[in-house]
């Protein structure tokens, strides 16, 4: 991808994140994400209905890779099948990891395919799967 | 100053990260490769050259603190692993001891975890009740704000000379004869101000002061507990083994030794002991006060120049030690030093384990420069001129 491009995409989902205000509504699942290794601190909710992800919000305070993470991230998931999203994240994984992945069907999140060169940025980058597994994983009780 | 004895000045780095760790001389290096090459040896327990040497080192660093720090006498210096591990010591082995339900410490919002944690968990532990002191509208600690605090309960102070994200100076003098006329324990966490000022312990009637060595020149994984002899002597060990003990026997009785040895089970970490001995050697040749004076000004030109940047928001301008907390408008603190780092500009981002300041400030996480006797105009000068470039921000952090 176009360096331009891409930094165009992120910045934008940075400084116009979609989907960013927590709602009050107890049908979410809600968590949230702080790492040891960096500043960012998030807040996710997640609302799934019939094994169908009908809606993800966040708020909190990161940088410019987390938050445009989370803002693509959500917009990715959203309407898609639990195991959908989990297929999405397994992949995501993967690239940020430089083994195979399937670019389709990651569209937009390619962005952060160049992510790995700079390892202190990795996490910044894994923050919104790694909080929307562990909801996944509190939606399935393990 | 002296940058030629810090060999990581040599690679053309901007090191502004002083308040986490601080650069380490040669001099000091080099006493402490003698410890492992040349007399690498076990304390109080050789007969042997080397061992000679280590001990006789050993004793010394405790009698340099003393001169140092002007307390009584060397057997109230402690030797620990650092500042959160005297704290500790303080709280569990003296206050744990001492205070009842219902006493009163009095603590602020801007303290470093380490004199936070320990109190909230003996206040589980015990019942005592912590109350902050109000900062005012600079986040600073006023003395007046300080004898408003103080009830009859109150039975300790324990603050921040200096604090890590804002700076302030607390005026220990004119609080630590507060404590003595209230007969409040006065515990001075010195990690900020100590490796950058004079501190005095008698002068201001301090009982317990901790600091780390990282913070001062020296090596990690020592630190110093100073306290009055006689409260020493009242302060359990929280840690027991070799070394402390006069005798132990099958039915249980023991006997420990006197303090500071007391508090210094097992194997300390010698060749740190006589790293930090050489790096405060290095500082006192250098002058404390030569130090503060020239961190002060440094920061006042740096202040001076930024404010000439729109972009800039400065939290505490006024603060008078080398400290500077900022944001550039807009822009994560995190984004900002990765931009720095770009340039070899080395500053932190974050809340400076300070997390109760997010109450004053409004603002969770800021960029901090911390500087020390070796920056100079040059490395201000090579901030300001990234800073002024600060709308390409994202094409480097991005
Ligand atoms: C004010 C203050 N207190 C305590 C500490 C803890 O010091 P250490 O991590 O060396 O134990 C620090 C270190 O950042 C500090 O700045």
């Amino acid at each position: 991808m176009d360096s331009n491009l891409r930094r165009e995409i992120i910045l934008d989902n940075y400084q116009h994140p979609m989907h960013r205000g927590l709602v009050l509504d107890d049908s979410y699942l809600k968590t949230n994400y702080n790492s040891e290794s960096c500043i960012d601190n998030l807040d996710l909710m997640m609302k799934v209905e019939d094994g169908i992800i009908k809606d993800i919000v966040f708020d909190g305070e990161a940088c410019a890779i987390s938050t445009s993470a989370t803002s693509i991230f959500i917009r990715s998931l959203i309407g898609k099948s639990v195991s959908e999203a989990k297929n999405i994240i397994r992949n995501y994984q993967n690239m940020l990891d430089e083994v195979e992945y399937d670019k389709e069907l990651l569209g937009e999140l390619v962005v952060y395919d160049e992510i790995s060169r700079q390892p202190n940025r990795m996490n910044c980058a894994l923050l919104p799967s790694r909080a929307i597994t562990k909801m996944i994983e509190e939606l399935e009780g393990k | 100053m002296h940058r030629e004895d810090f060999p990581m000045l040599n690679s053309d780095i901007v090191y502004f990260d002083n308040g986490a760790t601080t650069l380490k001389p040669n001099c000091v290096v080099r006493s402490m490769v003698d410890y492992y090459t040349k007399h690498t040896s076990n304390i109080h327990r050789g007969d042997y050259d080397a061992a000679i040497t280590t001990n006789k080192l050993y004793d010394e660093a405790r009698e340099v603190v003393r001169d140092f720090i002007n307390c009584n006498s060397s057997k109230e210096v402690v030797f620990t692993s650092g500042t959160t591990a005297s704290i500790n010591m303080v709280v569990f082995g003296y206050m744990k001891k001492h205070l009842k339900r219902g006493d009163e410490i009095l603590l602020t919002k801007s303290e470093h975890a380490s004199n936070v944690l320990p109190w909230i968990k003996l206040s589980e532990e015990i019942g005592i009740v912590i109350k902050y002191i109000p900062l005012n509208e600079e986040f600073a600690l006023t003395v007046d704000n300080v004898i408003k605090s103080i009830h009859s309960n109150t039975k300790v102070i324990s603050i921040a000379h200096v604090t890590n994200v804002i700076g302030d100076v607390r005026n220990i003098e004119a609080i630590g004869q507060i404590c003595k006329e209230k007969g409040i324990l006065f515990h001075v966490d010195g990690a900020q101000s100590v490796p950058h000022m004079k501190v005095d312990f008698r002068k201001c009637n301090i009982d317990f002061l901790s600091f780390s060595g990282h913070k001062m020149l020296g090596p990690t994984g020592v630190g110093v507990l100073v306290g009055k002899y006689n409260l020493l002597e009242d302060m359990d060990p929280i840690f027991f083994g070799g070394g402390m003990n006069q005798f132990f026997e099958a039915d249980n009785r023991y006997e420990f030794k006197n303090s500071p040895v007391k508090f210094e089970a097992g194997t300390p970490p010698i060749a740190e002991v006589i790293g930090l001995k050489r790096a405060i050697e290095y500082l006192m040749d250098i002058g404390m006060d030569n130090i503060h004076k020239h961190e002060v000004e440094l920061k006042k030109y740096m202040v001076s120049e930024l404010e000439k940047i729109p972009n800039i928001v400065m939290y505490n301008k006024n603060s008078d030690s080398g400290i500077l907390a900022f944001n550039i408008m807009d822009v994560f603190s995190q984004d900002t030093s990765i931009y720095l780092n770009h340039y070899k500009i080395y500053v932190r981002a974050g809340n400076h384990c300070t997390k109760m300041l997010k109450d004053e400030i409004n603002i969770k996480n800021t960029v901090r420069v911390s500087m020390y006797l070796y920056n100079n105009k040059s490395d201000v000068d090579k901030l300001i001129h990234v800073l002024k470039q600060s709308k390409d921000i994202f094409k480097i952090v991005i």
